[in-house]
């Protein structure tokens, strides 16, 4: 016995053997969004044939899609095609879909684990790199690319290369002020952008598995920003208790139960690399620089590195090396993104927002990741606690974590994300992003500035 | 997807560390749907200004510089899996990318699509940015059935690897999904006895 849970998960889906390396992998979940799969779709058309299993896809719109009247219809011409092309592309094809005005509508990635979709033992794949996310409920989920859409709406399967496998220790409790957010940034700036590529990983370690399932799915969200296929947490307890709430989708309860109790690494398995940390090393964490690797504590200095990579990107950010970011003044707050937007990221900004005012100066927005995850704000007065600070609430969507549809950010100007990528022109051409946990993102839009919120706390 | 090709060409380098695909083609030029047509925004906003211009420090708008090779810094493609990359990339004319390492969806999407992402070692690929410096016109020669990049004149010749079923797909113009079509038995026979829990 030396299976990884990757090894046991992966050998289940296995439905030919093509070579020493390639596989038909079968897919038991498949989600698609409007921007990656109409080219899919046309190339079944173009083929004249099916959905292989219509059961196992499901659509919503989120990319580009309004966060303010979402009941009308969508301004720019292209977005709308765009959204409307996939609606009579379900329909056509009998996809079920999750349209902009559907209560289950939200960011593909927030709806899949909410609607009990997501689950320990499974293979899921959708048409973006963040499908990582879904690795919280210990399966095996990976982005793919649009030929590999078809592939799957072709045949419900994919050819693929079994990944080296990595795993991630982290143990002991978080200080205060603390989030998985800073976890996983703090992982990514010690493993950089492409330490994990040709990998997948697990994570384990006693931080993990104190975290929420919400606080795991951020972990595993960002897993892509170190390059790696995907990652994944052990099913546990906890993630019974998510999945017990939704119990009406699983086909036989009981021995799923049994199943997903006995999914685990076994002691002899080996891996490909293994790294350990020490959670009482990570503090709240801030990106200075155009990847996700480029993050620092926020109390640290911008390093002294040199390369035309490394000058580029300071050049972008107008920050300069040695530069400390405590105190620097910002532009705009966004409190969303399938990395950040689920109840609990906006439990935590409205307690910590309670009371206080957002700084003159900023902006500042709160996008829900799904319609549930605003009506659950709304049932419990956050959407109240969050605008009285001068948030702005939205509806469900991606808005600016990608540029894509109205919600940008200004040239020049800095925006305080909760989201996963601080690219060049992510936000908008010009944008300049300085990623970070949520509550790091409340304590600057309160302060209109950076600050330390480890600190504040304890103040 | 068409045959790949034995072929010599010369070779346009960005020598920039982590090209993800935004900067490969943003997100707000994601909204076609169809296939065609992204070559015109590829690297767009390094190639222009937000006026429109072009950028003259951009190696895509010196004419010194051109051919179907692109040769770029490690981790080439990091970030989101938009197809609309490797689309870019192939309608703009690149048959080949070479780099030092490369994120592995983009690797997919680019074998996808019938370009060919060529790993060189770090060094390899100093010595590949060196002779384009010398010589902006210097040929290479790129043929997969020999899984070999080279520049006779520089007495270059560096052995790379790719997967055997990938060669077979790119050098018979193989379409993946057509293969997954003809398993199609095969996959329902799997489907009717495999459990999800």
């Amino acid at each position: 016995m030396n299976q990884s849970i990757f090894d046991k998960i992966w050998n289940r889906h296995v439905v030919e053997k093509i070579d020493d390396r390639q596989v038909i992998l079968y897919i038991d979940q498949h989600f698609i969004h409007e921007v990656t799969s109409p080219q899919a779709f046309e190339g079944l058309k173009k083929r004249g044939i099916g959905v292989f299993n219509t059961r196992r896809t499901l659509g919503t719109a989120d990319h580009n899609v309004p966060t303010i009247n979402q009941d009308q219809p969508i301004k720019d011409p292209l977005s709308r095609k765009q959204v409307e092309q996939l609606t009579s592309n379900c329909e056509q094809f009998d996809v079920k879909l999750y349209d902009l005005v559907h209560p289950k509508q939200g960011i593909v990635h927030v709806i899949g684990p909410e609607q009990g979709l997501t689950r320990p033992g499974m293979t899921i794949v959708c048409g973006d790199s963040h499908t990582s996310t879904h690795g919280a409920f210990g399966c095996i989920a990976f982005g793919i690319g649009t030929s590999e859409v078809e592939q799957v709406l072709a045949s419900q399967s994919v050819l693929q290369v079994k990944p080296k496998q990595m795993r991630i220790k982290i143990n002991g409790p978080l200080m205060n002020g603390v989030g998985p957010k800073d976890v996983i940034l703090y992982i990514i700036s010690k493993l950089g952008v492409g330490g994990a590529t040709g990998h997948f990983i697990e994570y384990a370690g006693t931080t993990i598995e104190n975290m929420s399932m919400e606080g795991r799915m951020t972990v595993c969200n960002m897993s892509i920003e170190m390059g790696a296929r995907g990652g994944l947490i052990a099913p546990d307890q906890k993630t019974v208790e998510y999945l017990s709430t939704r119990k009406e989708v699983v086909e036989n309860w009981e021995s799923s139960v049994h199943y997903w109790s006995e999914l685990k690494t076994d002691k002899e398995a080996t891996f490909d690399l293994e790294f350990e940390f020490d959670a009482a090393d990570v503090t709240p964490m801030i990106t200075y620089g155009t990847n996700p690797g480029m993050g620092i504590k926020i109390d640290q200095k911008i390093p002294e590195l040199s390369g035309a990579s490394f000058e580029k990107s300071l050049n972008y950010m107008g920050l300069s090396t040695g530069q400390n970011l405590l105190n620097m003044p910002i532009d705009y707050v966004f409190i969303g993104s399938c990395t950040n937007s689920r109840i609990e990221d906006l439990r935590e900004v409205a307690q910590f927002v309670k009371g206080k005012k957002k700084a003159d100066h900023v902006i500042v927005f709160v996008v829900p990741g799904s319609q549930e995850v605003a009506r659950q704000a709304k049932s419990e007065g956050l959407d109240k606690i969050l605008e009285e600070a001068g948030f702005e609430m939205r509806g469900a969507g991606c808005s600016a974590c990608l540029g894509m549809n109205e919600d940008k950010i200004p040239a020049g100007k800095y925006c305080v994300s909760t989201s996963n990528r601080n690219f060049e022109g992510r936000q908008g051409p010009g944008a300049r992003t300085l990623l970070c946990s949520p509550l790091t993102a409340a304590a600057a839009a309160i302060e209109g500035k950076i600050v330390d919120v480890s600190k504040a706390l304890i103040a | 997807m068409k045959k790949f090709i034995t072929f010599s060409s010369s070779a346009v380098p960005i020598p920039m560390e982590d090209i993800d695909t935004d900067q490969i083609i943003p997100a707000r030029f994601l909204k076609s749907t169809s296939r065609d047509g992204f070559g015109a925004n590829l690297f767009r906003d390094w190639r222009y200004d937000q006026k429109g211009e072009q950028k003259a420090d951009f190696i895509l708008n010196n004419t010194d510089y051109s051919g179907s090779i692109l040769v770029c810094g490690k981790n080439f493609g990091c970030g989101s899996s938009r197809e609309h990359a490797a689309w870019a990339l192939a309608d703009y004319g690149f048959r080949v990318v070479v780099s030092s390492f490369f994120a592995d969806i983009f690797k997919n999407n680019a074998l996808n699509n019938g370009l060919l992402p060529i790993t060189v070692s770090d060094e390899q690929l100093h010595t590949i940015f060196e002779i384009i410096e010398k010589d902006p016109e210097a040929t290479f020669d790129v043929s997969l059935e020999d899984q070999k990049f080279s520049c006779a004149k520089e007495h270059l010749s560096i052995d790379f690897s790719i997967d055997p079923f990938k060669k077979t797909c790119l050098l018979e113009g193989m379409d993946t999904i057509d293969f997954l079509i003809s398993k199609r038995d095969l996959i329902q026979k799997f489907e009717s006895t495999h459990l999800v829990y």
